[in-house]
């Protein structure tokens, strides 16, 4: 098994507040690494200097690209983790272009491939055959994966206007449309519905087996979690406090102290003996 | 799982009459005081005498009042949800049926005119500048409309390109369609120019800087005056020929004037006819332009940094030179329309560029619908005429012209065609069709 993205020593330090305090971790290809910690732990300020919004105070993210070689992240601006170490997230608060069609939405992810076909929109001005087919291959590629979402019938419609869980799907799906080789979603389960966590798992499970695409999963939903990571990382004040199989780390002593905080120990118990009996 | 239900419970009259009767009631009952009775002075001592007949006005006026109001809040919260129940039900193909109609019948309107009108100088002229607008609100629609970039400062690009045209045209003798490449570049140049700085900034900030930009190039063009003539401007600009025959009344020796060549006699209207025509032809390229590059990556990328920037970046789109060329491509079409400006004015100063002319222009963007293409046609065409009627009602001109914005704005939040086509449409067998204009 081999690594492909190693977090050295990572600190982000917002003024006085350490959001992340020197965490390290290994992202194996092809596995489903999930990530957990109570509210506030940091997992989305990771996400955050993973994919180059936040310039990582201290610390190295060195990916391991299986084409490109070695990339260092922490030295990218966000739009190139994306176009060229193809590290591509998704948003805890959702974030798509509302008022565009879902199929635009997918087109848009493909931006980069059509800029060039459309050799800065001058073979697309006059719409000659290598632009057209560019754009035939993107659509074609945002159907299949619309076709496997369950989102073909949303096709055309603003994609602001739909459902809550439908948005998510959508997201999901275009960031797939931008070819990744990690991917990585901010609670992609949060405000699903049992049945639609249940196609999640499916999915999550599909792209990791099938498409070969490595995927780091932020989730408080434990029936996502415990069910799908290969393995997990807990976080908790910006530290990792425990990480190993969903097995180990449902009975690490620490992660149940860190779940049972001061006052909230009832709740935390039921989630956990829930994530158990799951 | 079907699509959002958009409960509206509509009031039935009796209700309505209720409720108005209510606020008429309670306007009573406060109005007896303030209104019914009041004190008056009967010889040195004060006596309370009623005002009945007044109280009955404005319990009427409010019963009125309230039932209107009532009415129009009603009418416009069921009219946002057919709009978002159209949306929901993807029923927008209708929508842009009619505005696809209309866009020809403008089309047919506007070739016309001039021959309906062909001795009417004033409605030639008013047309004249109606599209000169329409240009200009399609070149800011690219950058405020679809790449939602608030631009106050648009005016800026329009007077590079009518300075370089009237610089290069009266210093070095350049034709007008020599110069118009060249103008229009230049206006690009300066569009990313003024991008460049402000790539970081958005909203009210960017709102800010870009007004600036605008006042700085109206003010050098003030104060230089070696360069750009001061405030006197620049006057003498050749006028465009028609193929090299010129409209004048006496063509030079050995030349054929537009009259003497078509065996025409010559007439005024000719010139005006044909800068119409021009400036129709210069307007109806940018409008195809336009709205094929809303077609292309770029354009579909213009729409996606107004929706949401971030999202951009995560999807690994370079987010500045998205900007960049939004403002250099804004800027060029602008500077098109100055070039048109000053060949068909034949004199220029800063005077024409004042910040009132990008609040204009900006205007027409928003009124039309921030990114429709008809809709600024529609928005221009009612900005240009709203002041021209007015002048009957001389200084409450700008007053009607306030009012009929308001107004417009209350009966369309969204603008006069805030429809959006998608840029393409998936058919049902998987293949891409390309959506309407
Ligand atoms: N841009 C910022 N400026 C200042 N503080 C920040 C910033 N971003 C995050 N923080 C702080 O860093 C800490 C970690 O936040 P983060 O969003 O990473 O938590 P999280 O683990 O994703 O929590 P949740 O489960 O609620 O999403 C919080 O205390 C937060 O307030
Ligand atoms: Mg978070």
């Amino acid at each position: 098994m081999s690594t492909l993205l190693s977090v050295r020593n990572l600190s982000m330090r917002f003024g006085g507040l350490t959001a992340i305090d020197d965490l390290s971790l290994e992202v194996p290809a092809g596995k489903i690494t999930g990530i957990i910690g109570p509210n506030g732990a940091g997992k989305t300020t990771l996400f955050n200097c993973l994919t180059g919004f936040y310039k990582p105070t201290t610390g190295t993210l060195r990916l391991a690209h299986p084409q490109r070689g070695e990339m260092h992240l922490e030295k990218l601006p966000s739009h190139r983790v994306a176009r060229d170490a193809q590290v591509v997230r998704t948003f805890q608060n959702i974030r798509l272009f509302p008022k565009m069609t879902v199929l635009e939405n997918l087109i848009v992810a493909q931006h980069n491939v059509l800029q060039r076909a459309s050799r800065f929109s001058l073979a697309g001005l006059f719409s000659l055959p290598g632009y057209r087919r560019a754009e035939r291959a993107a659509v074609t590629r945002a159907a299949t994966w619309l076709e496997r979402l369950q989102l073909t019938r949303f096709a055309d419609h603003a994609a602001g206007d739909l459902p809550y869980g439908t948005q998510r799907r959508i997201e999901i799906a275009r960031a797939l449309c931008v070819d990744p080789v990690l991917l990585c979603l901010d609670e992609p389960a949060a405000g699903l519905n049992p049945r639609e966590s249940a196609e999640l798992n499916e999915l999550l499970l599909y792209l990791c087996r099938e498409q070969g695409v490595a995927i780091l999963l932020i989730e408080h939903d434990m029936s996502v979690v415990m069910n799908v990571s290969d393995h997990i990382c807990v976080i908790n004040y910006g530290r990792k406090i425990a990480e190993g199989t969903p097995e180990a780390v449902k009975n690490d002593p620490h992660v149940i102290k860190a779940y049972l905080g001061e006052d909230e120990e009832e709740e935390a118990m039921e989630a956990f003996t829930e994530a158990r009996a799951s | 799982m079907s699509a959002v239900v958009f409960a509206h419970h509509q009031l039935t009259p009796t209700e309505r009459l209720r409720d108005a009767g209510w606020i008429a009631f309670v306007a009573l009952i406060l109005g007896i005081p303030l209104i019914g009775l009041t004190t008056v002075d009967v010889g040195g001592r004060l006596a309370v005498d009623t005002r009945f007949g007044l109280l009955a006005m404005a319990v009427v006026a409010a019963f009125g009042g309230r039932l209107v109001l009532r009415w129009a809040v009603d009418h416009l919260k069921g009219r946002k949800l057919a709009r978002q129940r159209a949306a929901a039900g993807n029923a927008g193909g209708r929508a842009q049926q009619v505005v696809n109609v209309l866009g020809w019948l403008a089309l047919g309107a506007s070739v016309a005119l001039p021959i309906v009108f062909s001795d009417n100088r004033y409605v030639v002229d008013t047309a004249t500048t109606v599209l000169i607008y329409v240009m200009l609100g399609w070149g800011l629609n690219v950058v405020v409309g679809l790449a939602g970039l608030l631009d106050l400062g648009y005016v800026a690009f329009y007077a590079v390109g009518a300075y370089s045209y009237a610089l290069l045209s009266t210093q070095y003798g350049w034709s007008f369609w020599e110069a118009l490449p060249v103008s229009g570049a230049l206006a690009a140049g300066f569009g990313i120019l003024l991008g460049y700085p402000i790539l970081r900034l958005r909203g009210d900030y960017l709102a800010i800087v870009t007004l600036g930009f605008g006042e700085i190039i109206r003010v050098i063009l003030v104060n230089w005056t070696e360069f750009s003539g001061g405030p006197n401007g620049i006057s003498s600009i050749p006028r465009p020929s028609f193929f090299g025959l010129e409209f004048t009344r006496r063509p030079a020796e050995g030349s054929d004037s537009f009259a003497s060549f078509f065996g025409l006699e010559f007439s005024a209207m000719h010139r005006l006819i044909f800068l119409y025509y021009l400036i129709l032809v210069l307007a109806l390229l940018t409008h195809v332009f336009v709205s094929r590059l809303r077609k292309l990556p770029v354009g579909r990328a213009w729409e996606a940094l107004r929706e949401d920037e971030i999202a951009c970046k995560a999807m690994g789109m370079n987010t500045t030179n998205i900007k960049l060329s939004a403002f250099a491509i804004g800027a060029m079409l602008g500077g098109f329309a100055g070039v048109f400006f000053a060949a068909r004015q034949g004199f220029i100063s800063p005077e024409s560029f004042t910040f009132t002319e990008s609040a204009i222009i900006l205007a027409i963007v928003v009124l039309g619908g921030m990114g429709s293409q008809m809709g600024v046609v529609l928005a221009a065409t009612l900005l240009v005429l709203i002041p021209e009627f007015g002048r009957n009602f001389a200084e409450y001109r700008m007053l009607l012209f306030g009012m009929a914005m308001v107004l417009i704005m209350v009966w369309r939040p969204g603008g006069l065609l805030a429809h959006r086509e998608p840029t393409l449409r998936l058919s049902a067998d998987g293949k891409a069709a390309r959506g309407g204009a």
